[in-house]
């Protein structure tokens, strides 16, 4: 029998590779890659609680307001990331220091 | 094993293996592709939970939407032609140690919190279920979802058109 604590395995694993990725990658693309990974493992765990909890969708619901958000944040963040290439021609983090005094 | 552990381990295995991969590949269309196999593993367990809803938006959204948009975003700060999509990694060690240090807090609070496991939900559909809330008791944080994803969309648009006079 599948427990709860499988999911929740996965899911630490999954947020714990997302945060190497956000530290580790100088590019802004991967950077996001690893913020997806963060947010589709807070979601695993959301989707576990609804089915092993209370046994009402409450998770599920949560689930697609993340769901949500993640398409937002996506479409604003690479907006950002295209219009630093276009001033810096590079997506490189460690380059975007313009607003540095 | 169980036919259900069996799906358990080989889903989890394409998520957190592909997942791996898209954090270590040297090359970024290796990592945006592997990203897609970590959507699919993930739609996966959802469908293992019983939330087919999920799984289905899951791949509509992710698998339709966000990696296209990221697979957009390394073309498009890429020359093509230029064969070089490496994406340099800095600083592995501390990351590795911050990273793994997540990991062991996470399965520590996992393993040794008394989750309060109700009776759980049967498998069954969900999609009439989940319109009927989201209609009901959950309408204001549907509309605001929805202006806030308008909003995030025509900023986006702002943000990246060229100015002319600029």
């Amino acid at each position: 029998m599948i427990g709860i604590h499988h999911y929740l395995v996965v899911s630490a694993a999954l947020f714990s590779l997302g945060v190497l990725g956000v530290l580790t990658r100088r590019n802004a693309v991967n950077v996001l890659m690893g913020i997806e990974l963060m947010l589709n493992s807070a979601n695993v765990n959301l989707v576990a609680f609804s089915r092993y909890g209370a046994g009402n969708l409450q998770g599920q619901l949560f689930a697609v307001f993340v769901i949500v958000i993640a398409a937002a944040e996506v479409a604003v963040a690479l907006a950002i990331v295209l219009t630093l290439y276009r001033l810096r021609r590079t997506p490189n983090l460690d380059e975007a220091d313009i607003l540095k005094g | 094993m169980t036919p259900e552990a069996v799906i358990f381990y080989a889903f989890a295995a394409i998520t957190v293996g592909s997942a791996a991969v898209v954090v270590l590949a040297r090359s970024l269309i290796y990592s945006a592709f592997a990203l897609l196999f970590t959507f699919f593993g993930v739609a996966g367990l959802y469908v293992l939970l019983g939330a087919d809803f999920l799984a289905a938006t899951q791949l509509l959204i992710y698998v339709g939407g966000i990696l296209v948009l990221l697979l957009f975003g390394v073309m498009l700060t890429h020359k093509i032609y230029e064969l070089d999509l490496r994406s340099e990694v800095t600083q592995f060690l501390p990351g590795a140690i911050i990273g793994s240090g997540i990991l062991v807090l996470l399965l520590v609070t996992a393993f040794r919190t008394q989750w309060r496991i109700g009776p759980g939900r049967p498998p069954q559909a969900t999609t009439q279920e989940i319109g009927q809330q989201f209609l009901g008791p959950y309408l204001l944080p549907f509309e605001a979802a929805s202006v806030l994803l308008l909003v995030a969309l025509m900023g986006a648009a702002m943000i990246v058109r060229r100015r002319r006079e600029a």
